[in-house]
C-alpha cells in the first residue's frame, strides 16, 4: 500500500492549526491509555524513550564516575615518583579500564542516551521509530557493561591498553582471559552502539514534526545524524578487527603474527579507522548540544546555521581520512604522512567554523551567565586549547616527539573533557527542567563549574610539559630527579578538584532532580525549540507544523495550541502507540506508524545476548551457546509481534490530510533500517577484504604461500550459480506477492524453501573446496583470511536462513500477503545482499591469487 | 636499595636538544607554542568581547561574515602556512642515512634493549645492551625492530621516536651535537614493566668513542683474583651462560643481555639502578622483586658470600 504523494501539500503553510478546540475528552484518554507506563517491577518492560533515555543517561553517568575513580587511583599512584600505592599489574588494568570505560561505556553511550531522550522531543515525535531496539541496546549495555567492569575486581580486567595492539594482546604474550574480556565485552557493546545508530538515522530522517524540512532541522538532529552515520561506517572496522584478533587468540589464525605472514600494523589500521572517527563521534553530538544551548542563552537564533551544518558534515567526512596520524611513528613512508598530516590539519577548519558561529551568536544576542552558559564558556576555552595542541600533533615531526607521551594525555583530555564532558554538564543543567520537576541549582552549578574548570586546567596543563620533558604514557611510575615530581603532584591535586566538582553535582542531583514526565519544570530558559513543548508519556499532545528553526519563538501561541490538541494527530486512530512518519527532505507526513509498546521479549533477548558473550569470555562454551539460542528465540518472539499490517483504513490527522496506517517499500521505516544494516554489513565485509589485500601487500610474492595448489573453478563457479539461483527464486517470489488484493500464493513459501538449501549449499561447497585444496587457516595469514571470508559469509547465510524460515512461518500463520509484506521485503533485501557478498567473496578468494601468481 | 639513578632534569627532554633533529623539532615546537598562544588569547579575547562589550561595539562580531572570516578564512590561511612549514621540517628530519653513517641495530625485547654495532671498515661488530654510546658530529642510523611485542625507541634529546615492530624494520637517524649523558625510554606500552624499560645514552668526542668501541669489541677480561674466579665458576654453575653471552668464555646464551663488558655500563636493569657490586648482587638475588615480570628469575638461594663473588665477577667484566 502506498502513501499519498503530496508535493503541493504545504505550498501554503497553514496559518492556523487544523483542529478546533476543545477536543473531545476521550481523545486524550485514548492517548494516555496507549502510552501508559507499566507499573511496579514491570517497569523494566517499558520502552518509551523518556524512560529508556533517562535510564540510559544515568547508567552512562555511573560509568563516568566509576572510570573517574579509576583515574583518581592512578593519579594517587603517580603523585610521587616510585610510588607504591598500586603495583604494575593493577595499574596496567586501571589505565586500560579507564580508557575503555570512558570511551565505550561512558562517552559513546552517553551521547547516544541523551539523544534517545532528546531527539524525539526535539522533533516533536511521539517516540523513536524502534523503541524496543533502543531498550534492547540499553539493557544489553547495562548488563554487559556492569559485568565487564567487575572483571577488575577479580584481577582479570584487560591490561594492555584500550587500543589493544597485537602481538602484545595475542595468545602468546597475553595468555590469560584479560584480553578476551575486552574483545568480547566491548565487541558486543559496539553492537549495541550500532543498534542505537540505526535508530537515530531512521529517527532523524523519518520521524519529524510536520513541515520540519531538512533546512529547519535542529542542529542537534544534524549532529546526531552525522554521528550515527559515522558509527555505521566506522564501527564495523573495530568489530571486524575484534573478530580477527579473537580468532587469532582462540584458534591461532595468524592475522597479526609477522612470522606467519600476518602484520601487527593491520590491527592498527583497523583500530584507528574506527578510533579516530570515534573522537568526533563523541565530539559532534556535544557540539550539537552547544548549538542548541547557546542560542537560548543568548536569546537569538544561531548565526551561520548552514555553515555549522556543513561543518558537521565536513568533520564527519574528513575524520575518516586521518587515522594514520595515530601511526606517525610506525615508519610508514613520509609521503603518506604528508597526506594524513594535511587531512588532520584540515579537520581543524570545521571546528573553527563552529567555534566562531557560537561566538558570533553570543555577540549577536546577549548571553545570560547561567550555569549552562558557564559550562559553554569553559568548553570553548578548554576545547580551543585542546584543538590547538591537536593541530600541533597533526604536524608529523612534532608528533614524533609528542607521540605516546603525557603531552598526548594532556591533549586528549583537553579535547574530550573540553569537547564532550563540559557540553554534557551544560546539557545536564540546561535540559534538567525537561526531565525533572525542579531545575538544578544555579548556585551549586556555579560551584560545580568552578571546581571542574580550575581542576581540569590544574590536572592537565602540567602534563603538556611533563610529556615534553620525558614522561611516556602508560607508565605505572617514574624515576626521581627527572623534573617530573612537582608536575605530577600538581596534576594529582587537579584530578581531585575535578572529583570534588562532580561530587557537588551529585549533591545537586540528589537535592533537586525529581524525574517528571508531564509535570516538569517547563521552559525556564525561554528556549525556542520543540523539546520545551508541554509533554506527556505520549510526548506532545498534537504534532505542530513547524515554520522556522525556533518555532516557539516565531509562534508564541504554539505551546498552548499543541497542548490543546489543535495541531496534527491529536489522538491515536489505531488505538495503539503511534508515530507520524514524515518524508526525509520536506518533512511531509507520509503515514501513521504503529510502534510497539512494553514487552519482555527485547529485555530477555538483551539478558541472554549479554550472557552469551560474557560466558564465552570465561570459556564456558556450552552454557554460552545455550544462552545464545535462547537470545535468538527471544529475538524471534520479539520480531513476531512486529509488522502488524493495515489494521484500519487510512486516518485523518487534521487539515484534510488522510494517511495510511501501513506502507511498504522505500517509504517504510523498517526498509530504511534494513538499508542501514546493509551498509553496516557492507563495511564489515569491506574491512575484511581490505585486510586480505593489506596482507597481500605485506607478503609480496608469497600470496598464496609457496607450495599451495589453488582450487579450480568448478567449486566456486557452482557456488556462485547456487547463490544467484537462490536470489532469483526470492525475486520471483516477490513478483508473486504483488497487488492490492492481499493475495498470498503458495509459490512464496515454496520458493523460499527451495532457495534456502541453495544458499546454504553454496557456502558449504565453498568451504569444502578450500578445505580439500589443503588450505589451513592456522599455517599462514593467507589461509586465515580465506577462511575468515568464508566464516563471515556463513554467518550471513545462517542469518538469511533464519529470516527465510521466519518468513515462511509468517506465511503459514496468515501474516504475510501482497499488502502486508514488510517482513518479506526485509528478508529479500538481506538475501540479495548476502548473495552479492558471497559472489564478491568467491571472486576474491578464488580469482585474486591467480592474478598475484599462485 | 637506593632506587636513585644519576638521572637529573633534562637528560630525557625534548626541550633540551643535543642533536640536529631534536634541535629542529624544538624550534618547530617553539613556533607552534607561540602561534597557539597567540590564537588562544585571540579567541579568548573575542569570546570575552562577545559577552561583555556593549551591543553596538560587538555587533560586527555577531554576523555571518565574522564566522566566515574567523572560522574559515583565517584557519585556512594559517593552517596552509603551517602545513608548508611542517612539510619542510618533515623533509629535513630523520633523513636517510648515507655511506658515512654509523649504523647500530637496536632490538626491543620485554623489557630491555639489545644493541648491536655493525662492522665498519677496520672496526669489528659487537653486541651490548641497554646502553647507546655515539660519537658527535657524525650521522647515526639506528636500525630497529622487535623480538616480541611492539616497543618504541625514544631519545628525546636527539630525535623523535620510532616504533619497533616485529616483522618490520624501521630507522631513525640524527647527528649528535653536544657531548653528555642522556636517557632513552620505551614509549609504546609493551607489558608489565613498560615503565622500567629505559637505557643510557652517551654522546662522546669521536676519539673517545673510538676508544670505547675498540674496548667493547674485545673479549671479556679474565678474573684477576681467586674471589672473582669463584664468581665465574658460580656464573656457569648457576646456568647464567644459558641466557647471557660473555665473549671469550663458553657463555653463549642469547636470551638475555650480552654481559661481556657489563661492568663498564652506567646502569643495570635497563637503566633502573646504578651499576656496582651491591646493586648487581641485589639484582641477581631478587630480580622478580625489583622488576617483576622481567624474563630473568631471581637467584635467591645463593649464600651471601657466593652472591658477592658472582656479583663481583659480573662487575669485573669491564
Amino acid at each position: 500500500m502506498n502513501a499519498p504523494d503530496t508535493p503541493e501539500l504545504f505550498e501554503h503553510p497553514p496559518k492556523q492549526p487544523p483542529h478546533a478546540t476543545p477536543r473531545p475528552a476521550e481523545e486524550l484518554g485514548g492517548l494516555k491509555k496507549a502510552w501508559e507506563t507499566p507499573k511496579g517491577w514491570r517497569l523494566v518492560t517499558a520502552v518509551n524513550n523518556v524512560y529508556v533515555g533517562i535510564w540510559y543517561v544515568a547508567t552512562a553517568f555511573v560509568f563516568f564516575i566509576l572510570a573517574g575513580i579509576l583515574a583518581l587511583i592512578m593519579r594517587t599512584q603517580l603523585a610521587r615518583p616510585e610510588g607504591a600505592v598500586v603495583g604494575h599489574d593493577l595499574y596496567n588494568q586501571l589505565f586500560t579500564m579507564h580508557g575503555t570505560v570512558m570511551m565505550f561505556l561512558f562517552a559513546v553511550p552517553a551521547v547516544e542516551a541523551a539523544s534517545v531522550y532528546l531527539l524525539p522531543n526535539m522533533q516533536a515525535a511521539r517516540d523513536l521509530p524502534f523503541p524496543r531496539l533502543s531498550a534492547y541496546a540499553f539493557w544489553a549495555y547495562l548488563i554487559g557493561g556492569l559485568v565487564f567492569f567487575t572483571s577488575l575486581f577479580w584481577g582479570v580486567a584487560p591490561n594492555t591498553g584500550w587500543y589493544m595492539y597485537p602481538p602484545l594482546t595475542s595468545y602468546r604474550y597475553s595468555p590469560g582471559d584479560n584480553a578476551d574480556w575486552w574483545l568480547l565485552g566491548i565487541g558486543f557493546i559496539e553492537i549495541s552502539a550500532i543498534a542505537g545508530a540505526i535508530e537515530i538515522i531512521v529517527g532523524v530522517m523519518k520521524t519529524r514534526s510536520v513541515g520540519m524540512s531538512i533546512d529547519k532541522l535542529p542542529v542537534y538532529s544534524w549532529a546526531m545524524l552525522v554521528f550515527a552515520v559515522m558509527i555505521v561506517v566506522g564501527f564495523p572496522a573495530i568489530i571486524l578487527g575484534t573478530i580477527l584478533l579473537e580468532l587469532e587468540r582462540a584458534f591461532h589464525w595468524p592475522f597479526f603474527i609477522a612470522e606467519k605472514g600476518g602484520d601487527p600494523l593491520l590491527w592498527q589500521h583497523l583500530f584507528w579507522f574506527f578510533g579516530h572517527p570515534e573522537v568526533y563521534i563523541i565530539f559532534l553530538p556535544a557540539t550539537g548540544m552547544v548549538s542548541m544551548i547557546v542560542p537560548t542563552m543568548a536569546q537569538t537564533p544561531l548565526v551561520g546555521y548552514r555553515l555549522v551544518v556543513l561543518a558537521l558534515i565536513a568533520t564527519g567526512f574528513l575524520s575518516f581520512g586521518l587515522w594514520v596520524h595515530h601511526m606517525y611513528t610506525t615508519g610508514l613512508p613520509k609521503i603518506s604522512f604528508s597526506f594524513f598530516s594535511a587531512a588532520s590539519i584540515a579537520v581543524a577548519v570545521p571546528s573553527g567554523i563552529q567555534v566562531f558561529a557560537w561566538i558570533a551568536t553570543i555577540a549577536a544576542g546577549r548571553l545570560k551567565l547561567t550555569t549552562p552558559s558557564l559550562f559553554i564558556i569553559g568548553f570553548l576555552v578548554i576545547f580551543t586549547l585542546g584543538g590547538l595542541t591537536g593541530v600541533m600533533v597533526a604536524v608529523a615531526p612534532f608528533d614524533w616527539q609528542a607521540h605516546d607521551t603525557y603531552f598526548i594525555v594532556a591533549h586528549l583530555h583537553y579535547v574530550l573533557i573540553g569537547g564532550m564532558v563540559f557540553p554534557l554538564f551544560a546539557a545536564f543543567y540546561y535540559w534538567a527542567p525537561v526531565a525533572s520537576k525542579r531545575a538544578l541549582s544555579e548556585r551549586l552549578g556555579k560551584w560545580v563549574f568552578a571546581l571542574m574548570f580550575i581542576g581540569v586546567n590544574i590536572a592537565f596543563f602540567p602534563m603538556h610539559i611533563a610529556g615534553l620533558i620525558g614522561m611516556p604514557r602508560r607508565v605505572y611510575t617514574y624515576p626521581v630527579n627527572m623534573g617530573l615530581d612537582g608536575l605530577n603532584l600538581v596534576s594529582t591535586a587537579g584530578a581531585f578538584m575535578i572529583a570534588a566538582g562532580v561530587a557537588v553535582f551529585l549533591y545537586d542531583l540528589a537535592r533537586n532532580f525529581r524525574f517528571a514526565v508531564d509535570d516538569n519544570a517547563g521552559n525556564v530558559w525561554g528556549a525556542g525549540t520543540l523539546e520545551w513543548l508541554p509533554n506527556g508519556t505520549y510526548a506532545t499532545r498534537s504534532i505542530p507544523y513547524v515554520e522556522s528553526r525556533d518555532p516557539l519563538w516565531t509562534r508564541r501561541t504554539l505551546s498552548k495550541e499543541v497542548e490543546d490538541g489543535a495541531w496534527y494527530l491529536p489522538g491515536n486512530p489505531t488505538g495503539w502507540r503511534e508515530a507520524l512518519v514524515t518524508s526525509p527532505i520536506e518533512g511531509h507526513p507520509q503515514y501513521i506508524l504503529q510502534i510497539p509498546g512494553p514487552g519482555w521479549a527485547h529485555v530477555l533477548a538483551a539478558v541472554f545476548t549479554a550472557a552469551f558473550f560474557l560466558l564465552l569470555t570465561v570459556k564456558a562454551v556450552y552454557p554460552a551457546f545455550a544462552c545464545g539460542v535462547v537470545a535468538l528465540g527471544c529475538v524471534i518472539w520479539w520480531a513476531w509481534q512486529l509488522d502488524p499490517g493495515p489494521i484500519r483504513p487510512p486516518a485523518d490527522i487534521g487539515g484534510g490530510i488522510v494517511l495510511p496506517v501501513y506502507v511498504t517499500g522505500p517509504m517504510n521505516h523498517a526498509w530504511w533500517a534494513m538499508i542501514v544494516l546493509m551498509v553496516v554489513s557492507g563495511m564489515t565485509f569491506t574491512c575484511l577484504i581490505f585486510s586480505y589485500l593489506f596482507l597481500w601487500v605485506v607478503n609480496p610474492g608469497t600470496w598464496p604461500p609457496a607450495g599451495l595448489t589453488l582450487p579450480g573453478w568448478i567449486g566456486p563457479g557452482l557456488a556462485g550459480c547456487l547463490y544467484l539461483t537462490a536470489s532469483g527464486a526470492i525475486a520471483l517470489a516477490s513478483r508473486f506477492l504483488r497487488g492490492e488484493d492481499r493475495r498470498s500464493p503458495y509459490a512464496v513459501p515454496v520458493l523460499i524453501a527451495l532457495a534456502l538449501p541453495l544458499a546454504l549449499g553454496a557456502n558449504a561447497l565453498d568451504l569444502w573446496t578450500q578445505w580439500h585444496s589443503g588450505l589451513s587457516p592456522e599455517a599462514h595469514a593467507y589461509g586465515a583470511c580465506v577462511f575468515a571470508i568464508i566464516a563471515l559469509q556463513a554467518f550471513f547465510v545462517a542469518t538469511t536462513a533464519i529470516m527465510g524460515v521466519f518468513t515462511i512461518a509468517r506465511w503459514l500463520a496468515g501474516k504475510l500477503d501482497s499488502v502486508r509484506r514488510s517482513t518479506f521485503d526485509n528478508t529479500m533485501l538481506f538475501w540479495h545482499y548476502t548473495t552479492a557478498q558471497g559472489l564478491l567473496g568467491l571472486l576474491v578468494t578464488y580469482g585474486f591469487p591467480h592474478v598475484t601468481g599462485g | 636499595m637506593v632506587l636513585e639513578l644519576s638521572a637529573c632534569t633534562g637528560v630525557q627532554s625534548a626541550l633540551n636538544p643535543a642533536a640536529d633533529d631534536a634541535a629542529r623539532l624544538a624550534r618547530l615546537s617553539a613556533v607552534l607554542f607561540v602561534g597557539a598562544g597567540v590564537i588562544f588569547f585571540g579567541v579568548s579575547a573575542l569570546l570575552l568581547h562577545a559577552i561583555y562589550a556593549r551591543p553596538e561595539r560587538r555587533r560586527w562580531l555577531g554576523r555571518r561574515q565574522a564566522v566566515v572570516a574567523g572560522g574559515l578564512v583565517f584557519p585556512i590561511v594559517t593552517l596552509t602556512a603551517l602545513l608548508v612549514y611542517g612539510f619542510g621540517v618533515l623533509r629535513l628530519t630523520n633523513i636517510p642515512a648515507d655511506n658515512g653513517s654509523l649504523r647500530i641495530e637496536v632490538v626491543g625485547e620485554q623489557y630491555w634493549w639489545r644493541v648491536r654495532y655493525l662492522p665498519e671498515a677496520a672496526e669489528a661488530a659487537f653486541t651490548t645492551a641497554n646502553e647507546l654510546q655515539v660519537p658527535i658530529g657524525r650521522r647515526i642510523e639506528l636500525i630497529v625492530t622487535s623480538a616480541d611485542v611492539i616497543h618504541a625507541i625514544w631519545i628525546p634529546n636527539f630525535a623523535g621516536k620510532v616504533d619497533m615492530i616485529p616483522g618490520r624494520v624501521t630507522r631513525l637517524t640524527f647527528i649528535a651535537e653536544k657531548p653528555g649523558v642522556y636517557r632513552g625510554q620505551c614509549t609504546e606500552f609493551c607489558g608489565d614493566q613498560h615503565a622500567r624499560m629505559a637505557f643510557d645514552v652517551v654522546a662522546l668526542e669521536p676519539a673517545a668513542f673510538d676508544a670505547w668501541r675498540r674496548q667493547q669489541a674485545e673479549k671479556a677480561q679474565e678474573p684477576a683474583t681467586d674471589f672473582l674466579e669463584r664468581g665465574r665458576t658460580l656464573f656457569f654453575r648457576n646456568g647464567c651462560g644459558n641466557c647471557h653471552a660473555v665473549r671469550g668464555t663458553e657463555a653463549k646464551g642469547q636470551l638475555g643481555p650480552d654481559l661481556t663488558h657489563v661492568g663498564s655500563r652506567r646502569s643495570i636493569g635497563a637503566a633502573q639502578f646504578p651499576n656496582n657490586v651491591g646493586t648487581l648482587a641485589g639484582w641477581i638475588a631478587d630480580t622478580q622483586h625489583l622488576k617483576r615480570g622481567a624474563r630473568m628469575p631471581s637467584f635467591g638461594s645463593l649464600s651471601g658470600e657466593d652472591l658477592r663473588a658472582l656479583a663481583g665477577y659480573v662487575a669485573s667484566l669491564r
